[in-house]
């Protein structure tokens, strides 16, 4: 593929290395620690310039089992969906996904109402299962999130986690505990690069440094918006290889969440059998949301389905090969 | 846009006199709020008035290292003591200036070519200042000719058509916009082009306006770089503002904070 390259692009620029996970030695208790971004380059041109780190894969674990979750997904599932650390475990050692992303559903009001010591017990007994760091959501109530999300990181603190998502309307309270309790944050705009750049300068005014920001783009599935996501990221990449320091962090793409709400990964094979095999067609969509996603930069994919994982995890192998 | 500070000149009396006297203090901190302000060079000039310009130029760009990490430009019109300066100097520097003569151009070119510089080429010979267009656009391409034989790449050649005073000149100053703009069709890969924006105010009164004035609309003619005073606040918003027009930075509701935060554009 490199010789195809007609024209060579030299940036004279970076994007951050954030790190996460903290080891002993830096004060955590981690086993396996991961680094993402630091590319001087765009997506996998490594003729323009050293990618140093292959994207990883979280695989979504939530703490209440999720309704509105389609068959295609919940059959693979089934074992283990109400057993959050059994869950967590699937992803990571059948599914080979790099860690998990804790989705606090549970602490919404309408949705459980589980307490904040439920909420840091468990991401405590998963970080005790797991030797990976892991991402951590609220449940996108803000009053809520801003409670217990804050208790959920003084719990983990030192562990160098990423927590989220904070947005332009809501963003002190979490930044303020992942800076004193030492996590990344995940900085969340509307599939809006003005908006991304400035939440960037407001979480950094609050005394988080750059390289523990990582940027939530927002993206859409295959056939909703996935082009938009991929031309904001693009214009992102673009501006920070120039030497925008205030669009230089990596991103996290929520690609199962996306694909998942798509109503081709949704539809039972009897209502549209001319789509065929419905679980097929739920991990398929996935994928290509997720290997676009990649193209367009992301750094850490959010994801669904084990097969899925498994198949999106064996082509960032391929596209690392170089 | 590529912002080199002008603020250690000897031209000024504060400056001559930190160097007379050695106050490193004085420069260092001279140094810093240029770079903090934006600048991405800085430009070092003893002034006429030096007495032993090499030792002062010297302990000039020594100074202003150990205070800063940014590329020096070398402003002498003494080959010894450009070549002496470029030869300590940690980053790539940059040569402040050759004119379109042949023999001073065969003297800078090797110099721009030993010690990875570039150079900063003034669009006048002997003959003294063009007075129209046409005349700097065939100087630029003889300075590119010349560069190109001697081995230096357009990409590290800054011409500068020579900012005339407002109040001697005002009928050449839309052609020089226009030159900075042609410039960049002279070669390929394009040469860069810089003003030394001050000269434009030269003894008139609003300089600040006129400077900030003048650089919004170059910026609008494709300028690439500019020898300025970053401590300028109103200049570096209109230059922060222009570079948004231009969709050279992206836009976010706290723009000039974006761009301090970048330290360049």
């Amino acid at each position: 593929m490199a010789e195809e390259l007609k024209y060579v692009e030299k940036w004279n620029s970076k994007i951050n290395e954030l790190k996460l996970g903290a080891a002993k030695a830096d004060g955590g208790t981690r086993g396996k620690v991961f680094k993402v971004g630091n590319q001087a380059s765009l997506p996998y041109l490594f003729k323009e310039g050293d990618i140093p780190f292959a994207p990883i894969i979280a695989a979504e674990v939530y703490d209440v089992p999720e309704d509105d979750w389609p068959q295609a997904l919940t059959e693979d599932l089934k074992d283990v969906f109400r057993h959050p650390l059994d869950w967590a475990v699937k992803m990571v050692e059948e599914a080979g996904a790099d860690l998990v992303c804790l989705k606090l559903q549970g602490i919404h009001p309408d949705l459980g109402g589980k307490s904040a010591k439920d909420a840091q017990g468990l991401a405590v007994a998963l970080l005790k299962k797991l030797n990976t760091p892991m991402v951590v959501l609220g449940c996108g109530q803000a009053d809520t999130d801003n409670e217990v999300l804050p208790l959920v990181s003084e719990a983990t603190k030192g562990e160098r986690l990423l927590f989220g998502d904070v947005v332009q309307e809501n963003y002190k309270t979490l930044t303020a505990a992942c800076i004193a309790d030492g996590h990344n944050i995940i900085a969340e705009s509307p599939i809006d690069v003005n908006i991304a750049k400035q939440l960037n300068i407001l979480v950094s005014d609050l005394g988080m440094p750059q390289d523990r920001i990582i940027i939530n783009p927002t993206i859409g599935a295959l056939g909703y918006g996935i082009e938009y996501a991929y031309s904001i990221m693009e214009r992102a990449r673009n501006a920070a290889l120039s030497g925008d320091r205030m669009l230089a962090m990596p991103f996290i793409c929520f690609a199962g969440q996306e694909a998942w709400s798509a109503k081709e990964a949704r539809v039972i094979e009897a209502e549209a059998p001319q789509w065929g095999n419905a679980r097929q067609r739920g991990i398929m969509w996935e994928v290509v949301t997720a290997m676009a996603m990649l193209h367009a930069g992301a750094d850490i994919l959010t994801m669904r389905h084990p097969e899925a994982i498994r198949i999106v995890k064996a082509a960032i192998a391929d596209l690392m090969r170089h | 846009m590529y912002i080199i500070g002008e603020l250690i000149n000897g031209m000024y009396k504060n400056v001559a006199r930190a160097i007379a006297e050695r106050d490193k203090t004085f420069v260092q901190s001279l140094a810093q709020l240029q770079v903090e302000a934006g600048a991405a060079a800085l430009d070092l000039s003893c002034g006429p008035l030096s007495r032993s310009p090499l030792d002062d130029m010297l302990w000039l760009i020594d100074v202003v290292q150990d205070s800063v990490q940014v590329s020096l430009s070398l402003d002498t019109t003494k080959l010894n003591i450009m070549e002496e300066g470029l030869k300590r100097l940690r980053k790539n520097g940059i040569i402040n200036s050759t004119s379109a003569d042949l023999e001073r151009l065969e003297a800078y070119l090797p110099l721009a070519n030993k010690y990875n510089a570039s150079l900063i080429a003034l669009t006048m010979d002997k003959k003294g200042v063009p007075q129209d267009k046409d005349r700097r656009l065939e100087l630029a391409a003889f300075i590119l000719d010349v560069a190109q034989r001697n081995g230096l790449s357009p990409s590290s050649i800054f011409l500068d058509p020579i900012l005339m005073p407002i109040n001697v000149a005002q009928n050449q100053l839309f052609g020089i916009l226009e030159a900075l703009r042609d410039f960049k069709l002279l070669s390929d890969p394009a040469p860069k082009t810089v003003v030394g924006l001050s000269n434009i105010s030269q003894g008139a009164k609003d300089r600040r306006l006129i400077n900030r004035t003048f650089l919004t609309m170059a910026q609008g003619f494709g300028l690439d770089s500019a020898i300025l005073d970053p401590l300028d606040e109103a200049l570096m918003e209109s230059l922060i503002a222009g570079e948004l027009i231009l969709n050279k930075t992206i836009y976010c509701a706290d723009f000039v904070a974006a761009y301090r935060k970048s330290k360049r554009i």
